[in-house]
């Protein structure tokens, strides 16, 4: 009894159930995947060590390093549009008029649709033959255009499609950041004579640091993990015009089973991912400066 | 009299292009194909409800939703109970080992999910779950994510009464159940519209763990009628719109809590 009443044993006791569960679904697959990774497995027979070979092989794979190249176009036109994007919604939408209900959900309901369906209504929007987006460029008499079925603009057209689902996130965000400035702040610049852009730029835009850092870092690890959008609308072409990295190690995981260099892919993306998240605290850390 | 704000003309516009795709996919569910494969477009001449019923019966739409709502049920539950139970300990008690196990939990939320994929797949191989709602549900019964968000909150309130509750002789569990969760309701919300946001949308992992079309989610199994259906699109439009339906009221009708939890989750996140 004595034993059960102790706090080392309540301790455990809650947080064995959770314990388990992550030890066995991240921190086993974790380490084994990292063992994975050198190793060459086909998922049926036994595994063989490889050392170093996997990600060797991961050096000299042009169609690997195409699709690093992709990821790395897709993130850098990605994370800028839907952070300003999001910011430019957010101050949009930080305001008391008429109708603010039906923009807000107008904005945020993008949202609540999910990557799957997003892709199958942007993939009947963008059709090259009977698509509304051909018919409303046609008044400005261009076009058509082929969209996910050209291998120049597939790429682009995934951006346009995965933007719509998240520049209503990252306002959400931004929104409840802006809502969150000290008014008092505001109408001493006002009383000082400061303008709307001054305002803007040198007391709202710095106190937004922490919801921007938040904002590039989420968008960031997202972007560079791209899949679901893809899958439904495009299977990585036209001619692998839009075969990101996840992509390619579904690919090469699930369809090829070569669950090793699969692997492999895995803990290069994790590093990227790491690498330049740390990097955005690092600048963050010495930029934003946060309050209380 | 006062001018309408000048935001009007860049929000209406702004709004109207973010709900065209919702909207156009709607208009189409109810064309006849014929219509639809019109160009320039042409409005639905009258409702045609024949998209929807033959959609139906193309796919078990029926089975992905009741597989869908199993599956966010199970986590956002396991997630509730779970999480609060953890993220109480780690706020509250002292144990051995309690710092370092909370350190290793916070670092596993800096790895992807594409790095666990293939040895979870091989774990979910050797128990016999794959191609199961078991192989979705497991995994994701606990997130650290949700461990510690629960614990960040539970810091928050005054332990005074909860001593209290302790000197009267209520049990650690009984405090956690009476004083502490009643108290907890921001925070259980956001942990619950997070999860659920998360395990309804989720696609990847049942692609890989599904293969039966009976044990389909709501995402998985759309993704297999586009694929079998691709440019039926009065077809298609009539079965997104019934997939994308239920989310789309819930998030209406529950608009601020979405929009708080996903605030909350970020900035504490």
């Amino acid at each position: 009894m004595r034993i059960l009443r102790s706090e080392h044993t309540a301790g455990w006791l809650f947080v064995i159930p959770a314990v388990v569960l992550i030890v066995v679904f991240a921190l086993l697959p974790i380490v084994w995947a990292l063992l994975l990774s050198f190793q060459s497995s086909d998922f049926v027979t036994p595994a063989k060590w490889v050392g170093l070979a996997n990600y060797q092989a991961l050096r000299h794979d042009p169609d690997f390093r195409a699709a690093v190249v992709r990821t790395v176009e897709y993130t850098a036109i990605f994370v800028p549009l839907v952070v300003f994007g999001g910011l430019g919604v957010a101050v949009l939408l930080n305001a008391k008029v008429r109708f603010m209900g039906f923009y807000r959900t107008a904005f945020f309901v993008p949202v609540a649709c999910s990557t799957v369906a997003t892709a199958i209504i942007f993939n009947w929007l963008l059709d090259p033959t009977f698509g509304l987006v051909n018919w409303v460029l046609g008044w400005f008499s261009l076009g058509p255009y082929g969209f996910f079925q050209d291998p120049n603009q597939a790429l682009y057209s995934v951006i346009a499609m995965t933007a719509w689902g998240w520049i209503g996130f990252n306002a959400i965000v931004y929104l409840a950041a802006l809502q969150s400035i000290p008014q008092e702040l505001l109408e001493a610049a006002e009383i000082d004579g400061a303008g709307r852009f001054l305002t803007f730029w040198r007391i709202v835009w710095p106190l937004l640091g922490p919801a921007t850092l938040l904002v590039v870092v989420w968008s960031s690890i997202n972007a560079l993990q791209v899949f679901d959008e893809i899958y439904v609308s495009t299977r990585g072409g036209p001619l692998q015009a839009t075969t990101v990295v996840v992509y390619y190690l579904y690919e090469q995981a699930f369809r090829f089973f070569a669950a090793g260099y699969g692997a492999a892919i895995a803990y290069v993306l994790f590093a990227a991912i790491l690498t330049l998240t740390l990097l955005q605290m690092w600048i963050g850390r010495r930029r934003v400066h946060y309050t209380s | 009299m006062k001018l309408p704000s000048p935001r009007h003309l860049l929000l209406l516009p702004l709004s109207l292009v973010m709900l065209t795709p919702l909207l156009w996919m709607v208009m189409t569910s109810i064309q006849t194909p014929n219509e639809s494969q019109q160009f320039p477009p042409v409005l639905p001449s009258g409702i045609h409800w024949q998209n929807y019923t033959n959609a139906l019966h193309a796919v078990p739409f029926g089975r992905f939703f009741l597989n869908s709502v199993i599956v966010t049920a199970a986590c956002v539950l396991g997630n509730l109970v779970l999480c609060s139970l953890a993220g109480y300990a780690f706020a509250r008690f002292r144990f051995f080992g309690r710092d370092l196990t909370f350190v290793v939990i916070l670092a596993t939320l800096m790895v992807p999910f594409q790095v666990v994929m293939i040895p979870t797949f091989l774990i979910m191989k050797d128990l016999g779950l794959i191609d199961s709602l078991g192989a979705l549900i497991l995994p994701n019964l606990v997130t650290p994510f949700g461990i510690f968000l629960m614990r960040q909150f539970f810091r928050t309130l005054p332990a005074e009464l909860e001593e209290a509750a302790r000197i009267d002789g209520c049990s650690r569990l009984g405090t956690l159940v009476q004083i502490v969760l009643p108290l907890s309701g921001p925070a259980l919300a956001t942990l619950a519209v997070i999860t659920f946001l998360y395990s309804w949308n989720d696609f990847l992992w049942p692609l890989v763990a599904i293969q039966s079309e009976h044990h389909m989610t709501l995402q998985l199994g759309l993704s297999t009628f586009q694929g079998a259906h691709a440019t039926d699109w009065t077809l298609l439009m009539a079965g997104n719109v019934m997939a994308v339906m239920p989310m789309l009221l819930l998030f209406l009708l529950a608009q601020r809590q979405f929009v708080r939890s996903i605030a909350a989750a970020g900035v504490k996140g």
